[in-house]
């Protein structure tokens, strides 16, 4: 073998190696990489109630609620499972019905979530409003009813 | 084919090519994101949901972009300097890391301040955000190893072993937005759903592809002018560069233009 394969040799079982080990880490810690548990992962109990976690999804179209001050009250869903939200606070100016939402927060023993922060989730979607205002009512082009979010615990993900 | 690449690989010849080609690559990049941000900033309709807030789109998108596609170059580069040991190729490896850091940068910043008026907060720490920071991260580390060796050639390979270790880091920041769930929205343009069924309206992404365009250009000019730098530096002892930097009019200086036998006296190692 020359000498330049040899470096080669290293440098393929270098990127080989390395390759290896990140799937081998990030498949052991798939949970840890999620951002957020979806409605299917909490309805599900994958969570305890009281801790600290992100709840992700679609706001339920119909379902939002505005209390006094700043309570709203709103249902966030995945395409199984829908969980409701309280929050008091200050909304992002993406936040509406049928959009994405990541809520910080943790779910009460009457499981409700208790959010105490609310981010927009926006999509990959970019549009001027004349072509979304044609789109409406026609619910097959493009816009999504419920959003294909990743349950963090596979076994929900199954049932 | 391959005799022009070996000549290509001598650093008089690479530094004559690129000489060449680097003031039409760095007009063209320039004319294309004039272009583009005019029709970005001022023809394209807003979004219907983000309102005017979307446009930093036509910098955020290229530079995300480049950063991982630096980091890619850089990476194939560093292969070719460790195992052919080619002087030109580890040049490019340390050339490229901080125009790679300053793009990735870019892409941070930008993607900051769209966050704060969409999602409600500059930072998250989803996956796409933090592999992105682990990239830059990635970039400075070459950068610094460079700078920590004071032989250039032992930099250049310490730099190109990283290089190829972080590469991993490149689909992950790629995926992130398909294998996990992260706050950071999915890819508009490449992802195989939105081949097939484009995510955004023409009239948009036609300033976005310019974009892209013209700052690949850009950078392959900034690139190329940063190489031919290294390359004077490494070879400051050769012949062909003193014939470039001394000026014709003194004494013992041959013209500027190298004649027909100078690409010879550089070596191809």
């Amino acid at each position: 073998m020359t000498k330049r394969n040899q470096r080669l040799l290293g440098v393929a079982a270098l990127l080989i190696g390395v390759g290896v080990a990140a799937t081998l880490g990030f498949t052991a810690f798939r949970k840890n990489m999620m951002y957020f548990y979806t409605p299917s992962d909490l309805v599900a109990g994958t969570v305890p109630v009281g801790a600290a976690a992100q709840l992700g999804g679609l706001v339920e179209t119909g379902s939002l609620t505005r209390g006094e001050g700043l309570k709203v009250e709103f249902r966030v869903a995945d395409c199984a499972k829908n969980i409701p939200v309280r929050y008091e606070g200050v909304l992002p100016d993406l936040f509406r019905e049928g959009q994405g939402v990541v809520a910080d927060g943790y779910m009460n023993a009457e499981h409700v979530f208790i959010a105490t922060r609310i981010l927009a989730k926006h999509d990959e979607n970019y549009m001027p409003p004349q072509v979304a205002d044609a789109l409406k009512g026609n619910p097959d082009t493009g816009k999504h009813s419920c959003m294909p979010f990743k349950a963090v615990d596979k076994t929900v993900a199954a049932s | 084919m391959w005799t022009w690449f070996h000549r290509l690989a001598s650093p008089p010849s690479f530094y004559r090519f690129a000489d060449r080609l680097a003031p039409w690559l760095l007009v063209s990049g320039l004319l294309l994101i004039g272009w583009a941000v005019w029709l970005g900033l001022f023809v394209a309709p807003a979004d219907y949901q983000q309102g005017d807030a979307f446009r930093i789109i036509y910098v955020h998108v290229p530079a995300a972009a480049l950063s991982l596609s630096i980091y890619t170059a850089m990476s194939v580069a560093g292969a070719i300097a460790l195992i052919w040991r080619m002087k030109l190729a580890e040049v490019a490896v340390v050339s490229a890391a901080p125009i790679g850091a300053s793009f990735t940068a870019l892409a941070l910043v930008t993607g900051m301040l769209w966050g704060k008026p969409t999602w409600g907060a500059y930072w998250v720490w989803d996956a796409r955000l933090t592999s992105e920071l682990v990239l830059l991260f990635l970039y400075l580390g070459v950068i610094g190893l460079q700078q920590a060796y004071s032989d250039a050639r032992m930099a250049a390979r310490a730099c190109a072993w990283l290089a190829l270790v972080g590469v991993v880091n490149v689909p992950i920041v790629h995926y992130s937005v398909q294998w996990w769930n992260s706050l950071h929205q999915g890819s508009t343009l490449l992802s195989a759903e939105a081949i097939a069924n484009p995510k955004m309206a023409p009239s948009m992404l036609k300033p976005l592809l310019l974009s892209m365009a013209g700052n690949y250009l850009f950078f392959g000019a900034v690139w190329l002018r940063r190489m031919q730098n290294g390359v004077l530096l490494r070879e400051r002892r050769a012949k062909w560069v003193r014939e470039i930097a001394l000026p014709a009019d003194l004494p013992n200086a041959r013209p500027l233009a190298g004649g027909p036998g100078t690409a010879k006296r550089g070596d191809r190692t």
